[in-house]
């Protein structure tokens, strides 16, 4: 009986046909497309993308050269140097992001303890010679400055879950 | 001025004026390629719930022009070890029988080339010397990959050559003619007396057939991306991977119009015949190439919607499906047909 429904079915095309109805249908249902560049697809707060330096509303930047970010990067794609600075405080020298090491895990962000190195929602980043890959301190302060309006909204959506 | 335009009609030999109509017709043909390839990527995009390409010209309406610029300004690299003049010659033998075979299409009563009383035995010829343009361009490749896919294409086509020819036999019967447009005028009548009906699956392995004969998905393991990375034309670029495009295309079209007339009636119009003295849109409603062109587009549709549709076969299963499951169809039916044919049997309703 098995076997006769199967040459049935196989004669008739069934199987054919039925996953030809389905492309069918899809044919003609509106398109999920978003058109890039007019276009984008909502964002997450949490959305890790580009890094940046913070600095305090006073001007004073916010990493304190503790080292943690760097130790806990599953890349090793941080770099720090730090001394001390005239007025007695650990502050860093050298701050290197290599982008091509990174792999976005945000690990940085939730090790530090000043919330300084975060990740921001810039995504649209290219290089095209090879050493612009590093983000050196004075690049990540720039980002920093750039977008400190977005950073601090999207830590303060994201304060009561942390 | 319409005396002096006929009159200079006229003065023309009629062989130039028929080389004019040719040259016309495979500019148009060419056209009518560029925008299949078009309507394929929209239609595929369309049935995975995208839209396919938009970005140049107007919803994407100048793409075949790009694509057919940039394929023309690239350089045509010819491998080492590569036989120089097959591998040349390759890609315009796929070709020219493509185009050929539009010899003996007619659009509507006597609207055709060549009003020849074989016209299918030609057609039959032409279908399967593009199978030479497949093989030397494997050959001539000289690369393990383009061997492989020749190799493949040879011996599918010529499993499905019989099948198809099968199907043109039961067509042919019904018809009683080998020429083409006496075979739409047998079938003249209403939507029932057109060839799908009674010939209802030497229909089906006809476009089944027609489908592995132009290598197309389900049955395209001759260019079997994920295996033989591009089969038969991995070494072609340019104007040469081109012309292999063309071909295909040309092909896909020209299977269609042959079902449309062998089984779907060419130029007849489904509407009875009353419908076509309706004032203004009779001439839309009544017989004409339109309807044939119509015909056309729909198989062509079909063809895109197999692809979309339809995973890979695997190679054994092709060969089972085309010796073990089709030509036994179209040998029985052609029996049925001959007796039903021979003691004049309904639903022999015609002739």
């Amino acid at each position: 009986m098995k076997t006769l429904i199967n040459i049935i079915k196989s004669f008739t095309l069934f199987e054919l046909l039925k996953g030809m109805s389905l492309t069918g249908k899809r044919f003609a249902t509106k398109k999920f497309t978003v058109q890039y560049p007019e276009e984008k697809t909502p964002q997450s707060p949490r959305f890790r993308g580009l890094h940046a330096l913070r600095k305090y509303p006073n001007g004073e930047e916010r990493c304190i050269g503790c080292k943690l970010c760097e130790a806990v990067c599953p890349a090793l794609a941080i770099t720090i140097d730090s001394e001390e600075r005239e007025d007695g405080s650990r502050r860093t020298t050298r701050y290197d992001i290599d982008l091509f090491k990174c792999v976005y895990c945000g690990f940085c962000e939730e090790a530090c303890p000043v919330d300084a190195i975060v990740e921001t929602r810039v995504f649209e980043y290219a290089f095209f010679e090879r050493g612009q890959q590093i983000m050196t301190k004075d690049m990540l302060l720039e980002v920093g400055r750039k977008y400190e309006e977005e950073i601090a909204a999207d830590r303060q959506a994201d304060a009561p879950y942390r | 001025m319409l005396e002096w335009a006929q009159n200079f009609m006229a003065a023309i030999p009629p062989v130039l004026l028929m080389t004019v109509y040719m040259f016309i017709f495979v500019l148009v043909l060419f056209g009518c390629v560029a925008y299949v390839t078009l309507a394929e990527r929209k239609v595929i995009g369309f049935m995975q719930v995208r839209i396919g390409p938009n970005r140049v010209g107007p919803r994407g309406f100048g793409q075949p022009i790009a694509d057919a610029l940039k394929l023309m300004f690239k350089e045509m690299i010819l491998p080492n070890d590569a036989d120089r003049f097959l591998f040349r010659l390759a890609p315009l033998l796929s070709m020219i029988p493509a185009l050929a075979a539009w010899a003996v299409i007619p659009f509507a009563d006597g609207w055709n080339f060549a009003d020849i009383n074989a016209g299918l035995l030609y057609l039959l010829a032409m279908t399967s010397l593009g199978i030479y343009g497949v093989i030397i361009a494997g050959w001539a490749s000289n690369s393990k990959y383009a061997l492989l896919g020749a190799l493949r294409s040879a011996a599918q086509i010529v499993s499905y050559e019989i099948a198809m020819g099968f199907a043109l036999v039961g067509v042919l019967m019904a018809s009683g003619s080998l020429n083409l447009g006496d075979i739409v005028e047998a079938q003249e009548g209403n939507v029932f007396t057109w060839n799908w009906l009674i010939l209802f699956p030497l229909f089906i392995t006809y476009l089944i057939a027609g489908v592995a004969e132009t290598n197309r998905a389900p049955f395209d393991v001759v260019e079997g991306e994920s295996e033989i990375v591009a089969g038969f034309h991995v070494e072609y670029s340019g104007m040469g991977f081109a012309l292999f495009f063309l071909a295909e295309y040309a092909n896909i079209i020209l299977i269609s119009a042959l079902t449309a007339l062998l089984f779907l009636g060419g130029w007849l119009s489904p509407f009875p015949e009353s419908w076509s003295s309706v004032p203004y849109l009779g001439v839309l409603l009544g017989h004409g190439p339109h309807m044939f062109i119509a015909k056309t587009c729909f198989f062509i549709f079909c063809f895109l919607w197999f692809r979309a549709t339809f995973p890979r076969y695997r190679y054994d299963q092709i060969m089972r499906l085309g010796w073990k499951v089709l030509l036994p169809i179209t040998l029985i039916w052609i029996f049925v047909e001959g007796v039903l044919l021979y003691f004049e049997l309904p639903p022999w309703w015609f002739d």
